[in-house]
């Protein structure tokens, strides 16, 4: 690709390359069809039988050939006239961007207020309530992680453990203490935060691919020991049987012994109730991380993560204890992972290890990293895009990964900080439209 | 501690320096080195390249730990610190020294403000209650932050930044984000700055104001300054003190006069045949 680039005043060895390209793609696309798509094997009887499907494979390869050779294509054409065109199209994404940095509060709120009205909006079925709760936990995540992640630059592949922590907690004091949700939610959140501490403070001294490594293999012992200790989490055939949320202690059931929700309000009885309820349940714990971490950033706590994750060295010379930093970002961050966890257990009332996996954690970082390291409302939208369209598009489920890896690259190769890459300052001393020299400054280069 | 006070005390050995060696496995990199720097002075250490100056910074701030040696900073207000026991950080928290790197380390992605108020991390910790005054918003911090911020202008408008106050400071020229660095370090309230080649890549008209910066640094502030510097235009022009190192070891120590006429740092910086004095 970048050959291409460079040479843009010789067409004619451009072309060259084009060619150069789509062969080498070609070749590529032909190693990897083979096995993936030329062979397929299918079970006979008891036996399994090898059967080819040359021409799929070879009109894969053909395809994909093509494409390439219309992006190199594009980029020529994009690149030989050096005409002002690239630099309008940056003069309206500017403008774009300004815009959504000048409004983003207004649209958090409208954003808030449409998730508040959602279930009572016409359209909204239990299907659409239920979609919704699981969108609004991994938005919840997704800003829990994006403390660790996002702000502290901290890489943790192992966030879903600290979920699992929360989920079990709960799940093991209500069922074997018959604890109420409310007492143990903020129990949930203190064992998590402990548990971050715990992996915290072993990767203190690591950094960047080492540490992801560990947190890693921390994600995986948690999942490992619920899945083998059976006398403590009853291993993989998990927790169930854990009592649903009440109202403030009013249970949602059609009958009880005490009082009822649907009693306590005399309204008639409905099993939407408890959805509604569990929706805006999440709804406020997601906001609440939200309100926090948006608080956090304008503290020196804040602060600090950020200057860490700029740089350590320098941190240290003013005086900022490194480890203080890290252990409150893991903590914090693993915190709000243990109530998202409790809510779940009790969501769900059942626990096993198998919710808890490292796909999960790999979803979770990709919202943080597709959405903007750091941003709140990257985080929403890419949500959205990680667990909503999924959701809608169910009838291509079977290309989903496929799916996800395309929208991957394209995030990539477009918007390499994610979609809301750009960061506002905690603290300002000019008035933000005040013209002149505070807006004069670049544009961060890319 | 006001500036009248700290000037009154001008003269007293603030940092002692004493039989430091540092070798890195058979590589003596610092061979018993002893030297003083005083308060309201500005100690230059200068050497040719390899001599061993940001070694000598690094065990001072706590990047390394001494093989042999004692370092004493005598605080004005706290009391005696001997640095080589101490860890990287508490030597900026608790002994108060500030220092700047020679291959710049600004937080990039920060604004500048938000650089200098970082540096005051550490009393803006204290005012937050270690962040629950802040999540409550409660006027003890907001005073604080207030005070930060006026404080980070104080120095926005000694290093003339104020006007881009609110750039990324990754997006400064080099010129601004050197004296930001040196801004950041002044914001901790050190009684002892460290300025490791602050001059390294500034144009002369940009050293000639580094030069009157640093001057107004020790007579406003009454602190000691550390300085290592290559730009002898710098180092001549307001060192009150100068240390020579050669392959580790003190070779020339005294005020420029001396040093620029001392034969043997001549023969260091030019070999054996007689050279300019002015390359000293």
């Amino acid at each position: 690709m970048s050959e291409i680039r460079i040479k843009t005043d010789a067409p004619e060895a451009s072309f060259r390359d084009v060619a150069k390209d789509a062969l080498l793609t070609a070749v590529v696309a032909l190693v990897l069809a083979v096995p993936f798509i030329g062979l397929k094997s299918d079970s006979v009887g008891i036996a399994l039988a090898l059967q080819t499907r040359w021409a799929e494979m070879f009109a894969i390869v053909g395809a994909v050939v093509a494409g390439r050779v219309l992006i190199s294509l594009f980029r020529l054409r994009r690149v030989q006239p050096r005409t002002p065109q690239p630099q309008k199209r940056a003069g309206a994404k500017e403008l774009a961007a300004a815009w959504g940095g000048k409004h983003i509060v207004l649209i958090g709120v409208a954003g808030f207020a449409f998730a508040a009205a959602l279930p009572f909006m016409p359209f909204s079925s239990r299907y659409t309530i239920d979609i919704g709760t699981t969108f609004l936990i991994y938005v919840m995540l997704g800003w829990g992680l994006n403390i660790v992640v996002g702000l502290a630059g901290l890489l943790d592949l192992g966030y879903v453990a600290f979920y699992a922590v929360g989920a079990y907690s709960y799940a093991l004091l209500s069922t074997e203490l018959g604890w109420s949700f409310w007492v143990c939610l903020p129990l949930a959140g203190l064992f998590a935060a402990m548990f971050g501490v715990i992996l915290g403070f072993p990767v203190l001294r690591l950094r960047g691919d080492y540490l992801a490594i560990v947190t890693l293999g921390f994600g995986e012992i948690i999942r490992v020991v619920l899945t083998n200790w059976v006398e403590f989490s009853k291993g993989p055939n998990g927790i169930s049987g854990i009592p649903r949320p009440s109202f403030f202690g009013f249970s949602f059931a059609r009958e009880a012994e005490s009082t009822t929700f649907h009693e306590l309000f005399g309204i008639a009885y409905s099993s939407q109730h408890r959805i509604v309820f569990l929706y805006f349940l999440i709804l406020a714990l997601a906001g609440l991380t939200n309100w926090f971490t948006l608080r956090m950033r304008k503290l020196p706590t804040g602060r600090a993560w950020e200057a860490l994750r700029e740089d350590e060295i320098a941190c240290r010379s003013l005086g900022i204890n490194p480890t203080n930093v890290k252990l409150s970002a893991f903590a914090l961050g693993a915190m709000f992972a243990g109530f998202a966890g409790s809510f779940f257990s009790t969501r769900q009332g059942f626990v096993s290890p198998e919710s808890f996996t490292f796909m999960e954690s790999a979803i979770i970082l990709a919202i943080v990293v597709l959405g903007g390291m750091g941003s709140q409302m990257g985080v929403v939208l890419a949500a959205f895009a990680l667990v909503i369209l999924p959701e809608w598009f169910r009838d291509f489920q079977q290309y989903r990964m496929l799916l996800f890896g395309v929208a991957m690259v394209l995030i990539m190769v477009l918007k390499p900080t994610g979609v809301m890459g750009s960061r506002e300052p905690t603290i300002r001393l000019h008035k933000k439209d005040q013209g002149s020299a505070a807006e004069a400054q670049p544009e961060t280069a890319r | 501690m006001t500036a009248a006070q700290t000037i009154a005390a001008q003269g007293e050995a603030l940092l002692e320096v004493e039989h430091l060696t540092m070798r890195f496995g058979g590589l003596t990199a610092i061979d018993d080195l002893s030297f003083t720097a005083r308060r309201g002075e500005i100690t230059s250490i200068i050497g040719p390249n390899g001599a061993g100056k940001t070694t000598v910074f690094n065990c001072l701030t706590g990047f390394y730990k001494p093989t042999v040696g004692r370092l004493k900073l005598s605080h004005p207000t706290k009391g005696e610190h001997y640095l080589e026991r101490m860890e990287g950080f508490r030597i900026a928290q608790v002994a108060d020294i500030g220092r700047t790197f020679q291959n710049i380390r600004l937080f990039p992605k920060m604004t500048v403000l938000e650089n200098l108020i970082v540096a005051q991390h550490n009393a803006l910790m204290r005012a937050s209650m270690f962040a629950v005054a802040g999540l409550l918003g409660l006027s003890r911090y907001r005073n604080a932050e207030k005070a930060a911020v006026e404080k980070a202008c104080h120095w926005l408008e000694k290093v003339n930044l104020v006007e881009r106050a609110d750039w990324e400071a990754g997006n400064l020229p080099y010129g601004d984000q050197r004296r930001l660095e040196i801004a950041r370090a002044m914001c901790i309230d050190p009684v002892l700055l460290c300025l490791d080649e602050p001059a390294a890549g500034l144009n002369p008209r940009e050293s000639l104001e580094l030069n009157t910066l640093l001057k107004a640094i020790r007579d406003e502030q009454g602190i000691g300054v550390l300085l290592i510097e290559h730009d002898m235009s710098v180092v001549m022009g307001i060192s009150d003190h100068i240390v020579v190192l050669d392959h580790g070891r003190k070779i020339s120590d005294g005020d420029p006069a001396f040093v620029r006429n001392d034969p043997t740092v001549i023969k260091a910086y030019l070999g054996e045949e007689e050279g300019e004095d002015d390359h000293a």
